[in-house]
C-alpha cells in the first residue's frame, strides 16, 4: 500500500495543465514516466535531492492506468484529489453535471465506512 | 486595543462567482435568490466598518501538501496572491492579489505560541477559494488587508473538534489584545454536510439535511456544548466524506463566544450542499 504515492500522483498531475492532458490521452505512458521521474522527487527541494523508496503496488498501477476512480477510492486515494483531476479530464465530454452524477452512480454500491484515506 | 467589529461564518461555495456573473441561458435558475442572500450577508460586514479581515480557511492541497502538513498556519506577508490554476479551470475563479496585515499576523503568531498553540507560519502564501470566496461574497472590492489562518480539515490525522473551538476562542482574544486602533472582522468558512468524490456527491440536496438542520441551530444559538457533545472526528464521516470542514464553523463558534446568538442567520438549500451564513456583532462593536 502506498496511499501517499497515489495522492502524490493525483496532486502533481492535477496542478499541471500539460500533465492533465497527457494523463487523459495516455494513462499508461504517463504512469510509466511518472513513476520513473517524479515518484521519488521531493517536491519542495532541489531536483538532485531525491527519495529512494517510493513505488506503487500492481493494484495501484492498474487503477491509475485504467482511469478507474472507483478503484482509486477503494485504495484510499484522497477523494478530493481524484474528483478534481477526473473532472478536469472528463467533464468536457458530458453535459452540465452529467459527469459528476455518473461518477457518483459508479460508486453507489460503496457503503460506510469508506476506505481510510490517512497517509 | 483593536476591536472585533464582527464575527462571520460562512460556507465557501466556489460556484457562486460563476453563478452570480453568468447571464442569459448560462445563468442558473437559483442565481437571483443566491445573489440576494449574499447581498444581504455582505451588508452585515459593511455595517461593521472593518479595517482588517482575519480570514480562517483551509488550503485544498494547493500549497500545503502531505510532505510537510501544518495543522494550523498563519500567513504573514505583505501580499497574498490568490486562486490557482485548477480553481480557474473548474470554477472560473479570477486571479487576485490581497494586501496582508503583518503586524496582526506577528501578534497572533507570538501571542498564540505563548498561549499554547504551536502555529506554523508562511511568508509566501498563495491563498485559495476558502479565503477568496468570502472576499468575493462579502468584500468584492478586495480592498482591506488580511491575515489568513489555515486549518487542516482535509488530511488526517487532524486536530479534534474541541481544538478548533479553542483556537477560535484564542483568535478572538488575540485580536482583542492587538495594540492597534483598528476594527477587525474575523471571517471563517467551512462546510455543512458535504460529500466530494464519493457516492453521495452532487445530489438534489446536501448529503445529510438532518445534520445540516442541527448544525445551523448549533451555530445560530452559539451552542458549543451541544455541538461538541455530538461531533467527533469519527462522527463527521457519517454526514458526508468532506464534512470535516464543519470544524471551521466550530472554530468560528469559538470566536463568537459560548451561547452567542448570531445577529444574522440565513441558509440556501442548493443541489450538492446547503449554504449557510452567520454574523455576530460583539456587544458595543457597532458604531
Amino acid at each position: 500500500m502506498s496511499t501517499y504515492l497515489l495522492d502524490k500522483f493525483l496532486y502533481t498531475v492535477d496542478r499541471d495543465p500539460q500533465l492533465v492532458e497527457r494523463y487523459r490521452d495516455d494513462p499508461a505512458g504517463t504512469l510509466d514516466w511518472w513513476e520513473g521521474e517524479i515518484a521519488n522527487s521531493l517536491l519542495n527541494c532541489h531536483p538532485a535531492e531525491r527519495s529512494t523508496w517510493l513505488r506503487f503496488t500492481d493494484a495501484e498501477r492498474q487503477a491509475i492506468r485504467e482511469h478507474d476512480h472507483v478503484a482509486l477510492f477503494q485504495l484510499g486515494a484522497h477523494p478530493f484529489l481524484t474528483l478534481t483531476l477526473f473532472i478536469a479530464m472528463f467533464e468536457r465530454d458530458h453535459g452540465p453535471l452529467e459527469y459528476q452524477k455518473a461518477y457518483a452512480r459508479a460508486m453507489e454500491h460503496i457503503r460506510l465506512p469508506y476506505p481510510d484515506i490517512a497517509t | 486595543m483593536a476591536t472585533v467589529a464582527a464575527v462571520i461564518a460562512s460556507t465557501h461555495h466556489p460556484f457562486y462567482y460563476r453563478a452570480s456573473t453568468s447571464t442569459g441561458a448560462d445563468r442558473p435558475p437559483f442565481a437571483d435568490e443566491w445573489v440576494a442572500k449574499i447581498e444581504a450577508f455582505r451588508a452585515t460586514l459593511t455595517r461593521a466598518e472593518p479595517d482588517v479581515l482575519l480570514m480562517v480557511g483551509s488550503d485544498h492541497f494547493h500549497q500545503l501538501w502531505l510532505d510537510n502538513m501544518p495543522q494550523f498556519l498563519v500567513g504573514k506577508a505583505p501580499f497574498f496572491d490568490a486562486n490557482w490554476y485548477n480553481e480557474e479551470r473548474e470554477f472560473g475563479l479570477p486571479r487576485m492579489l490581497l494586501a496582508g496585515q503583518e503586524d496582526l499576523a506577528a501578534h497572533i503568531l507570538r501571542e498564540g505560541l505563548d498561549a499554547g498553540f504551536d502555529l506554523a507560519f508562511s511568508n509566501e502564501l498563495r491563498i485559495d477559494h476558502s479565503v477568496t470566496c468570502p472576499i468575493i461574497t462579502l468584500r468584492p472590492e478586495a480592498d482591506l488587508p488580511i491575515v489568513p489562518v489555515y486549518t487542516n480539515i482535509f488530511a488526517p490525522p487532524m486536530p479534534r473538534p474541541s481544538r478548533f473551538v479553542q483556537l477560535g476562542r484564542a483568535l478572538r482574544q488575540l485580536v482583542e489584545s492587538w495594540p492597534a486602533d483598528k476594527r477587525v472582522a474575523i471571517i471563517g468558512t467551512g462546510h455543512l454536510s458535504l460529500e466530494l468524490g464519493g457516492p453521495r456527491q452532487f445530489g438534489e440536496h446536501g448529503p445529510d439535511p438532518e445534520f445540516d438542520r442541527k448544525a445551523v441551530a448549533w451555530i445560530a444559538n452559539g451552542d458549543i456544548d451541544g455541538c461538541l457533545a455530538e461531533v467527533t472526528l469519527d462522527s463527521l464521516h457519517a454526514p458526508g466524506n468532506a464534512t470535516h470542514g464543519f470544524m471551521d464553523f466550530m472554530l468560528m463558534m469559538g470566536a463568537a463566544g459560548d451561547g452567542a446568538k448570531a445577529d444574522h442567520v440565513d441558509t440556501l438549500d442548493l443541489f450538492h450542499t446547503m449554504e449557510a451564513y452567520f454574523t455576530w456583532y460583539p456587544e458595543g462593536a457597532l458604531r
